[in-house]
């Protein structure tokens, strides 16, 4: 059996993967139709969070994945040297704040089931939250803090995994749309073909995030990845004023649910060059981007319940992005049952940044035909919850 | 009766808007500024009248019958200090567009909300100016912002001056600094007289109507004139000196391609220097109407100004670059056709002949006076290029070196350049220029461009998060075109 | 050395009487004409640095002058991102020179 790999997708799972196999000696060629974070990647916040998930195997991944980037923090900055930008890794922390009666208790229940899964969940008193945070309406009902929630720019963290991929041996194809799977007279997968040619290798994983479902049916395979929009507002420059990650509580409720009319909910934070992002809307609208003024200014509505001061701050820009949706709310990792040699990478929805390098490492064990640090089973295509969704669609 | 929306008060929107009325049309007419007359007629303010303010101007008679026209018309709607933030398409009809209307950069203004039958974009251009070192220097000035000035406020923006760039706009700058008390010690042109000869001088006819006497270009040449000022061509500025404020720049001669000849540096002491090479179309509001770009990157009209989307029109300089008498006959052709005339019109017959007179002017112009390939030699590793963020060009250089990003998207989030308040309007292009330089086979990899900016200019979160608040009849219809947000 | 308003008696476009203003920038007191921008005034005042920059700290003043550049921000009786050349300026304005220094690159970063 060769060793090769083709990855399609250049984002952060994509190169995240091409990482780790090309470090453990595979063959990787990445391949994307447009160019390195050209999709989803550039199109969020570079979230790295534990406090947004509940007990259970995402959340086990995700407190996994916070270790790694740590490391992976130090290693890509040795690596890549001082003249590479910073890829800005900063831990530092997410306070998450109920603004009702009604929402201060399922927070702080939510948060109780998170410190027995081991999560460092802090409820904090109105003083402590607002030493934190001086700059929050005080009249919110209950806050917990989240010192491991952490962050990075996740443009050149996916910049920088593809950049050390390449130093460790892996190609990459940009400006390729990659247009259905190569098999052989047996059937077999041996490839993909490309809108530049055929492209040969034993395995082939698709790591397209939304666009998954798309590459998936071009191979002629139902995956039930669904684009669910995300919205952020970007204001000017201001003073430091706000030093963690800000949420309102009903994000976690947003990021859970199935709904797909707009919701919109608070997660409000600096960045490093001092403007103030404010998200964010989730709506499941398929790959629609048109401008939806309501959206913002509901945005805008909640982050000033939040924080009162962000009135006067003036709103340059605004950007969004799609996340990848599972129907079961886990990503999908692991080899297809349905066609041997195609894997998958994706449908991390709101978490692909921070969950990229532990599904990077899964997918390199299974590879390797290696235990893995986590069970992978959970997150297999083969897997009970998506057995529906497969058998629905087909 | 056919409500039609007007997106700026200059020669373009005033003449649509004009136009628009004279065709039954509800006319709603809305610009940033609180005056009329864009940046081609701004003159002193209400507060402080000038009894000759047509010696500053070309056609100012034009723009006084324009201006009382609408003014003195109850079909015609004036909406002064109102700023578009947003366009949306997702509903019927061209688009919706979101308005803010109040004081400059103000906190609660009042917002709205219309949804007219017809949109003429006539958002006009702004200087482009290209990145020199020293250029972020307090009295390194566009030619723009000199014009501004001088004629709105009859403030020189220095004693010494220098106006340098390259094209046309060049002569009225210094001429209004000159008119405002300013010395001009010199216009340095880049481009060379071979240049200025081809886009010229062939067929000299069409230039008959564009240039005639007392035309725009005539009248700034005979000013130039009687100023004495020295006109260079061939010559650039490629550096602006001082700690706290230019105190002098360096101009060189430069080669047909712009890049400078070393040796021929020559310092100037100055107080203020102006310098702009051309124009940038304000494309936003245009590109989030969903219209299609031209491949040099204006707005693609049909015949009637139309644009790609049924109901958009645009006008004057965001179609290309002609001047304001070519702004006049766009915009007349683009109302009366918004208001439902057709091309074939009597009254669209002077303004369509004017149109191509115009047309073919300006691409002499451009032909004549356009940035040349060669400018980037004359930015230096510690030049800023993006002034919002401060990046230079050796970071851009360094990113795309040890990222091998090609995406101009990606490079965008890396550097930071293009991502501060101003959304890449002064930089943005030069910044793809320069980008595309740094790779191997000078080109980007992602087809996106600076221009796309879906929040069209600043709002306050506490005006987004408001409700709109004034109710405006903008249709048709008996409907209501107003609507909150939830 | 510095910009200056043309005098009225001087001027070819005639302009009709001023109304004289007085604004408070950075504590000084700044005289202007009725419908002059914010930085008008100031400019007319010698002043061409309008704020410091973030990254470098340098001095930045009106560059476009037609509200595209955004390098003329001010606070403005409390309001902060204020373009000057579009402000109109009022008697008793308060202007304050703006300055964001960057926040602290968490350790070990040193981008």
């Amino acid at each position: 059996m060769t060793n090769d790999v083709i990855i399609v997708g250049a984002g952060i799972v994509g190169a995240a993967c091409a990482r780790a196999l090309a470090m453990a000696g595979f063959d990787v060629t990445v391949i994307d139709r447009g160019t390195t974070a050209g999709g989803t990647s550039s199109a969020c916040e570079g979230n790295l969070l534990v406090s947004d998930k509940g007990p259970g195997r995402e959340l086990e991944l995700a407190q996994y994945a916070a270790t790694l980037w740590t490391q992976a923090a130090v290693d890509l900055r040795t690596e890549l040297g001082p003249d590479f930008p910073s890829v800005e890794y900063d831990p530092k922390g997410g306070l998450v704040v109920a603004t009702t009666d009604a929402g201060a208790a399922p927070l702080l229940a939510f948060a109780a089931g998170q410190r027995s899964a081991g999560v460092d969940a802090r409820v904090l008193d109105r003083a402590e939250a607002l030493s934190l945070e001086p700059d929050l309406a005080p009249d919110f009902r209950a806050a917990v803090f989240y010192p491991e929630d952490s962050q990075v720019q996740p443009t050149i963290a996916t910049e920088a995994l593809m950049a050390s991929a390449r130093r460790h041996g892996a190609r990459l194809i940009e400006n390729t749309p990659v247009t259905g799977v190569l098999r052989d007279s047996a059937g077999a997968l041996v490839g993909v073909t490309t809108a530049a040619g055929e492209l040969r290798a034993a395995r082939v994983l698709i790591a397209a995030g939304p666009w998954s479902g798309e590459v998936a049916a071009s191979f002629g395979l139902v995956l039930p990845v669904l684009p669910r929009r995300g919205e952020l507002l970007v204001t000017s420059r201001m003073r430091h004023r706000i030093f963690h990650k800000v949420y309102d509580a009903d994000y976690v409720g947003a990021v859970g649910s199935n709904d797909s009319a707009l919701q919109t909910s608070s997660v409000i934070e600096s960045t490093a060059g001092g403007t103030v992002l404010i998200g964010s809307s989730r709506q499941q609208i398929g790959f629609d981007c048109r401008l939806q003024v309501d959206a913002l200014a509901g945005i805008a509505a909640k982050a000033l319940r939040l924080f009162p001061f962000l009135a006067g701050a003036a709103v340059m820009r605004t950007y969004g992005g799609f996340r990848p949706f599972m129907p079961d709310h886990l990503p999908v990792i692991g080899e297809d049952p349905r066609l041997p040699g195609l894997w998958h990478a994706a449908g991390h929805e709101g978490a692909g940044i921070g969950l990229s390098l532990a599904t990077a490492e899964m997918i390199r064990d299974l590879m390797q035909g290696r235990p893995t640090r986590l069970d992978a089973a959970p997150f297999s295509p083969a897997r009970d919850s998506l057995a529906p969704h497969l058998e629905q669609a087909a | 009766m056919t409500a039609v929306l007007v997106i700026g008060a200059g020669p373009a929107g005033l003449a649509a808007a004009r136009a628009a009325r004279a065709r039954g049309a509800s006319v709603t007419l809305l610009d940033a500024a609180d005056e009329l007359g864009g940046q081609f007629w701004r003159h002193l303010p209400a507060s402080r009248p000038a009894s000759n303010e047509r010696v500053l101007h070309h056609g100012w008679d034009t723009f006084r019958d324009l201006a009382e026209t609408l003014e003195f018309d109850d079909g015609c709607r004036i909406l002064r200090q109102a700023s578009v933030f947003a366009i949306e398409t997702r509903g019927s009809g061209p688009a919706e567009v979101h308005i803010v209307v109040g004081e400059a950069d103000g906190a609660g203004r009042d917002r709205l909300v219309l949804r007219p039958d017809a949109i003429v974009v006539a958002t006009g251009a702004h200087d482009r100016t290209l990145p020199f070192p020293g250029w972020d220097l307090p009295g390194v000035f566009t030619g723009g912002a000199a014009q501004a000035l001088a004629k709105s406020e009859r403030l020189a923006v220095g004693e010494r001056v220098v106006v340098a760039g390259a094209g046309p706009f060049l002569l009225p700058v210094a001429a209004s600094l000159a008119a405002t008390g300013s010395r001009v010690v010199g216009v340095f042109e880049a481009n060379r007289v071979p240049a200025l000869v081809r886009g010229w001088l062939p067929k000299p006819w069409q230039l008959s109507g564009a240039v005639s006497k007392g035309g725009e270009l005539a009248g700034y040449v005979s000013g130039h004139l009687r100023h004495r000022i020295p006109y260079r061509l061939g010559r650039m500025v490629v550096g602006a000196h001082g700690t706290d404020r230019v105190e002098a720049v360096t101009i060189a001669a430069v080669a047909p391609d712009w890049t400078p000849i070393p040796g021929t540096e020559q310092r100037i002491e100055v107080d203020a220097v102006c310098v702009s090479h051309g124009f940038t179309p304000r494309l936003e509001l245009a590109i989030a109407a969903g219209c299609a770009l031209t491949a040099d990157r204006f707005v693609e009209v049909d015949a009637g100004q139309e644009t790609s989307v049924p109901g958009v029109y645009a006008a004057g300089e965001v179609t290309g670059i002609g001047g304001a008498d070519l702004a006049l006959a766009e915009g007349t052709i683009a109302g009366h056709v918004a208001a439902g005339g057709t091309l074939t019109d009597a009254e669209l017959q002077r303004p369509v002949r004017r149109r191509t007179t115009f047309t073919r002017f300006a691409e002499r112009l451009d032909a004549a006076h356009g940035i040349r390939s060669g400018w980037p030699a004359v930015v230096t590793d510690d030049t800023i290029v993006c002034r919002c963020e401060e990046v230079t060009y050796g970071q851009l250089r360094q990113t795309v070196s040890s990222t091998g990003s090609r995406s101009l998207r990606a490079l965008k989030l890396s550097t930071r350049a293009g991502l501060g308040i101003c959304q890449g309007r002064v930089c943005g292009r030069s910044v793809e220029t320069l980008l595309a330089g740094c790779q191997p086979d000078g080109l980007l990899g992602d087809p996106v461009s600076t221009d796309r900016r879906p929040i069209a200019g600043t709002i306050r979160l506490g005006e987004l998060a408001a409700a709109p608040t004034t109710a405006l009849p903008t249709t048709s219809t008996p409907s209501p075109s107003i609507e909150g947000t939830p | 050395m510095a910009p200056r308003l043309l005098a009225a008696g001087d001027d070819p476009v005639r302009p009709g009487p001023s109304t004289p203003l007085t604004i408070d920038v950075d504590g000084e007191p700044v005289t202007g004409i009725r419908g002059q921008s914010l930085a008008g005034v100031i400019l007319a005042g010698g002043t061409l640095a309008l704020r410091r920059t973030s990254v470098h700290g340098g001095p930045r003043g009106v560059f476009c002058g037609i509200g595209v550049c955004y390098d003329c921000l001010v606070e403005v009786n409390g309001q902060r991102d204020v373009r000057s050349c579009q402000r109109r300026a009022a008697d008793g304005d308060v202007v304050r020179t703006q300055y964001d220094p960057l926040p602290e690159a968490p350790e070990g970063d040193h981008a």
